[in-house]
């Protein structure tokens, strides 16, 4: 792959920040979207995360990182946290942290897997599951522009319960279309049998290789791993295939 | 210490001496990776060692297949927070690969096919501290945790052991890689947390 671009972020320390719950908002019946008042922010990519440190009343502290939903807002941060069974921090931040409660975060970090309003390449997305949330980033950064780059978001979910940001989504925007892939339960009205996202999908809703589009995929490691292959198959330039992958530990 | 987040408590505390600030243990092995797995059949590829002058040291799969191996037990961190420990490894030592290599340079870039860099001074690859590991856990190594073949620089975050390795440029200056240069830190010493340019 190409050396990465150098973010706008360079040199000088990433500090911690107190950042406030200012909102939650259910996405699934196991996922919430966390707005922070962070002051401060520096501002920050779509496609880039951030830190987010929890400290308990006797010291004891732990981090995790969390990909950023949504571009800049002023001073405001958006997360959203699919809730892990017996995760550490995930059930805290879905359930327990209340309105106006401190966590610390620092950011944003990450300068390849970015989408710049800048650019000029069509872009496709593919998102599996949660992998969704820095693709809907590049989604709203696009909007917030007023981009009329051709944006297509490939969005396998196991089930149509499953979807975030399902509203917004539908709502859509010129120029961005979005294709379900169910891989276990899908709507009456889906002709397309629930299962994993396959070389059919891809080439049908993806671009052309030639159009040279640049690809963001997203989602646990077998997901990325299966659409890098197919993208690659299909003609892709591999420079040109961005991947950010989820093990299961996001806790 | 931190800012207190009301009702967090976190997970029992274990007090493990082999967890370096910041990390948490995992039992599985996540997969961290900029780009597609390249696959490299073991017929076609090669390990070059580049001096500063140009002089070029290659070992084909057969010849680091007939090289003494080691079997290290490390503990890993990678930067995403996780760590994983007493990971078994097989591999030939870079003492072993670079017992013929007359250089000056106080600077190594590592090269993987894909176009992966990294870089670390030249003196953290050497005395017994990394390897080209090719089998992990008693298997062949998987392409995407880096097979056929990956640096293995275990007391160094753990994109510091690039996958899929290729080579190793050696260089009088340094030359920051590909996440360093992307925002991560230079040197990337988890003991001192050292995750971003600045820590």
């Amino acid at each position: 792959m190409a050396r990465a671009a150098v973010p706008g972020r360079l040199r000088g320390r990433l500090i911690w920040r107190v950042a406030r719950l200012v909102e939650r908002r259910e996405e699934t019946p196991t996922a919430r979207t966390l707005l922070f008042q962070v002051p401060g922010w520096p501002g920050h990519l779509a496609g880039q995360h951030i830190d987010i440190r929890l400290t308990a009343a006797d010291g004891y502290s732990t981090q995790r990182s969390y990909s950023l939903a949504a571009p800049p807002d002023e001073d405001r941060v958006e997360l959203t946290v699919q809730q892990v069974p017996d995760g550490e921090v995930s059930p805290y931040l879905t359930q327990v942290l209340g309105i106006g409660d401190p966590v610390e975060i620092r950011g944003p970090v990450g300068g390849w897997f970015v989408w710049r309003p800048t650019a000029t390449e069509p872009v496709l997305l593919v998102a599996g599951g949660s992998g969704i949330v820095p693709l809907m980033a590049m989604v709203r950064a696009r909007q917030a522009a007023g981009s009329r780059i051709p944006f297509r978001l490939i969005y396998s979910v196991r089930t149509p319960q499953e979807i975030y940001y399902a509203a917004e989504l539908r709502r859509g925007a010129p120029g961005l279309d979005v294709t379900y892939l169910y891989t276990r339960v899908a709507p009456e009205e889906v002709t397309r049998p629930p299962g994993r996202i396959s070389v059919y999908d891809v080439n049908t809703h993806g671009w052309p290789a030639e159009f040279e589009p640049t690809c963001y995929v997203c989602g646990p490691t077998g997901f990325v791993e299966t659409v890098a292959d197919i993208l690659v198959a299909l003609g892709h330039d591999p420079r040109r295939i961005k991947t950010e992958r989820f093990g299961p530990t996001g806790g | 210490m931190g800012i207190v987040s009301p009702g967090f408590q976190g997970r029992p505390r274990r007090g493990d001496t082999r967890l370096p600030p910041g990390q948490y243990l995992t039992e599985g092995f996540p997969v961290l990776s900029a780009g597609p797995t390249p696959r490299i059949p073991t017929d076609r590829w090669e390990f070059v060692i580049t001096t500063e002058t140009g002089q070029e040291y290659r070992w084909s799969w057969a010849d680091l297949m007939a090289l003494p191996s080691e079997t290290p037990t490390v503990d890993i961190h990678c930067v995403t927070k996780w760590s994983k420990l007493g990971t078994i490894w097989q591999g030939v030592s870079l003492d072993t690969l670079f017992t013929e290599v007359d250089s000056a340079a106080d600077f190594a870039l590592v090269h993987s096919y894909g176009g992966y860099t990294t870089n670390l001074p030249l003196e953290d690859l050497l005395d017994g501290q990394a390897w080209i590991a090719y089998r992990y856990e008693g298997e062949a190594l998987a392409p995407e945790h880096g097979g056929p073949a990956r640096l293995l620089v275990p007391h160094l975050y753990f994109w510091k052991s690039a996958k899929w390795v290729r080579g190793i440029q050696l260089l009088l200056t340094d030359e920051p890689g590909f996440w360093e240069t992307a925002g991560y830190h230079n040197y990337g010493d988890p003991w001192r947390e050292q995750r971003y340019q600045g820590d």
